[in-house]
């Protein structure tokens, strides 16, 4: 083992994560189990927030608004997209945080600090599946049956995890240097929200613009999901690659400049 | 024989004055300003500001060393010598600015007790997460719990969640994990000055019981007393630099000697520049040892002399020592006794006696004192010192507790036999 000053372009050293699988787990693990600790309602939040949500939009935006919801029952509609964007959005807001909040153990011991965002994508699919149970019994009662896509929602988690991890990695490695991404990162997953199909249907962009539109990564993961479960509309072709190309683009710059920022961690944080 | 570390020319350079974590807007604030600057073609007047020089520091300078397997080594230094840095790149927390080090075999890193523990998980759990942390393997630990557990002598409180653990407990399940760790090279900072003295035995017999075992320990301490029980060898750091190295109790007499000698004479010969005002200036501090010290330890009798000019003429004057430690609270305050003196050099000295302070860094702070009451003049930090620890005749070799460490006098006897129950 030799111990330089590293310098230019390092390898991501992919497999080092992979040895230390077990702190990851562990790291996830303990972000599961104390999240809920000494609250009465517990694990019941996971459910809880995203049915108020889906209650209040479909009131909102169903009932007055009246937004199209692709044929589809609204309050469905609107829950089936506001699962990937809750475990998004709090993944995001998890990983961004993640090396400032492990300061502690930053400064005192070493391991490869790319399992810290990781871990948090990881404990926030907990949350996820928790939240789904309530979208297999909202289809029962409205009696709607899956397609064969339904195979490919593992997919689609596993896209949104890639875009969680990506926009993740460049926020919490500018946390370290920069606070201000902790001001930046509860406004701009508000905003977010708002630039993704989650209360309305992509039907109500106009074509042209739909490539655009499509620059948000998340439109093609709650795209995906949509389609996976209902089949409905088959998402705009263009627009869904856009979004997951750009996903690619976030996570691979964002791993580069996570491992280029890596060595000045433990001076700065 | 190869040596299992080889440390060649490592220096590691720190950026002081800047940190990162400034608010972004700061730096566009700064931006502007310089421009502002610019604009109003003014920054001749500023060119420090605009430029500052760079404040940079080098924690470790040109540092190489070898490390043969089997080898127990001290580390010692003062605060900010380059010790902890010296841990950090070894343990691969930061990366060294030049030269590098190879070293064969598993490397734990212990530079606190109970890295990674978590309030709300219980004692069991964070047996699992620090052991984890710390680099053992699951198996690793699945296969070492019970013995961690009985080492931590906590087994009733296993499924308690550490946040109502007493200190003490929480530091034994800490130390507990860290004791079973089993790397070829074991780093350790500070880590004997936690825990009761039971148990600090405890870990001191773990400790040569590692050694023994034939594993590599580098050892941090500002404890003589625990390095001279525990190490071989010794390095002493200062300022970056290696100073030198070798045997145990050579280097650590060496340390003392030179510390003691460095810190402890001020000489402001020139009346004008000298600290003060139109009233009083000081003319001299000094600290020294008394007879047949060659450092000052927690034994040693101390005299401190001041020497400092009047320019009242029948002034009554007294002075008024502060002894303060390094957080800044006063130990004790004594006053000399008023006198009148013409227009002239005073000097005024206390002893200090032996047996009475603890070990410790210490600043002492003096006012001058005119008609018994009216402060004229105070300097903080005329003198700064570090007293030692002195050998022990017991198996304590935590930090002695309290501001001050008197010796004093104990009457023991033995009454008469009585049946107990």
């Amino acid at each position: 083992m030799v111990i330089t000053p590293s310098t230019g372009w390092i390898s991501l050293n992919i497999r080092e994560v992979w040895a230390y699988r077990e702190l990851l787990g562990l790291l996830a693990w303990r972000d599961v189990s104390v999240r809920y600790k000494q609250s009465i309602v517990g694990i019941g939040w996971a459910i809880i927030q995203p049915v108020m949500t889906m209650i209040i939009f479909t009131i909102i935006f169903g009932k007055f608004a009246k937004l199209p919801s692709d044929g589809i029952p609204y309050p469905v509609f609107t829950y089936c997209a506001l699962l990937p964007w809750n475990y998004f959005a709090r993944s995001l807001g998890d990983s961004s945080d993640s090396l400032v909040g492990s300061s502690h153990l930053i400064t005192k011991v070493y391991f490869p600090r790319l399992i810290l965002p990781i871990s948090k994508v990881f404990a926030g699919l907990i949350d996820l599946s928790i939240a789904f149970i309530i979208l297999i019994g909202l289809m029962v009662w409205y009696r709607i049956v899956p397609t064969a896509g339904i195979l490919l929602l593992p997919v689609f988690i596993f896209v949104a995890m890639l875009a969680a991890l990506g926009v993740g990695f460049w926020f919490t490695a500018l946390n370290v240097l920069y606070r201000d991404v902790k001001f930046v990162v509860p406004f701009l997953i508000q905003f977010w929200m708002y630039a993704s199909p989650v209360a309305y249907s992509t039907s109500i962009i106009p074509d042209k613009w739909k490539w655009i539109y499509g620059l948000n990564p998340m439109v093609g993961v709650v795209e995906g999901f949509r389609w996976a479960l209902f089949g409905k509309t088959a998402p705009n072709v263009s627009m869904f690659l856009i979004s997951i190309s750009i996903i690619f683009v976030m996570l691979i710059t964002g791993l580069y400049y996570f491992k280029r920022m890596e060595k000045t961690f433990a001076d700065i944080i | 024989m190869r040596p299992i570390i080889t440390i060649e020319n490592l220096s590691k350079k720190y950026q002081l004055g800047q940190t990162h974590t400034d608010m972004l807007s700061e730096k566009i604030g700064n931006s502007l300003r310089s421009i502002i600057r610019g604009i109003r073609g003014n920054n001749l007047l500023h060119n420090n500001q605009k430029f500052p020089l760079k404040n940079e520091i080098w924690a470790l300078k040109d540092v190489s060393l070898d490390i043969h397997e089997g080898e127990v080594i001290g580390i010692i230094g003062r605060n900010g010598a380059g010790k902890s840095t010296l841990l950090k790149i070894l343990s691969r927390i930061t990366e060294p600015t030049t030269g590098r080090v190879t070293f064969e075999g598993r490397v734990s890193s212990l530079l606190e007790v109970g890295t990674g523990f978590h309030q709300e998980l219980t004692g069991r759990e964070n047996i699992f997460l620090n052991g984890a942390i710390l680099g053992m393997t699951r198996a690793e630990i699945n296969r070492k719990f019970d013995e961690i557990v009985a080492f931590s002598e906590i087994e009733k409180f296993l499924d308690t969640p550490v946040k109502r653990y007493s200190s003490g407990m929480y530091v034994r399940l800490a130390f507990a994990v860290a004791a079973h760790l089993e790397p070829e090279i074991l780093i350790l900072d500070e880590v004997l000055a936690v825990g009761d003295a039971a148990f600090q035995k405890k870990c001191l017999g773990k400790m040569q019981a590692v050694s023994a075992s034939g594993r590599t320990v580098l050892f941090v301490s500002h404890n003589m007393t625990a390095i001279r029980e525990l190490c071989k060898r010794t390095i002493w750091l200062d300022g970056g630099c290696l100073i030198n190295s070798g045997d145990t109790d050579e280097i650590v007499t060496q340390y003392l000697h030179e510390n003691t000698r460095s810190v402890n004479e001020q000489i402001w010969p020139d009346l004008d520049t000298a600290p003060g005002n139109d009233k009083v200036r000081l003319r001299r501090a000094c600290l020294s040892p008394g007879e047949g010290s060659a450092y000052l330890s927690v034994h040693t009798p101390l005299k401190v002399e001041f020497e400092y000019w009047n320019a009242i003429p029948g002034a009554e004057l007294n002075i008024s020592l502060y002894l303060n430690n390094l957080e800044g609270t006063c130990v004790f305050n004594s006053d000399s006794s008023p006198r009148v003196y013409p227009v002239g050099i005073i000097r005024e000295a206390c002893n200090i006696p032996g047996d009475l302070l603890n070990d410790g860094t210490y600043r002492i702070a003096i006012m001058i004192v005119k008609d018994r009451f009216h402060g004229i003049y105070k300097l903080d930090d005329v003198l700064v010192f570090d007293v030692q620890d002195a050998e022990r005749e017991c198996d304590y070799y935590g930090k002695w507790e309290g501001m001050v460490r008197p010796k004093l006098d104990w009457t023991s006897e033995y009454i008469r036999h009585s049946e107990i129950c």
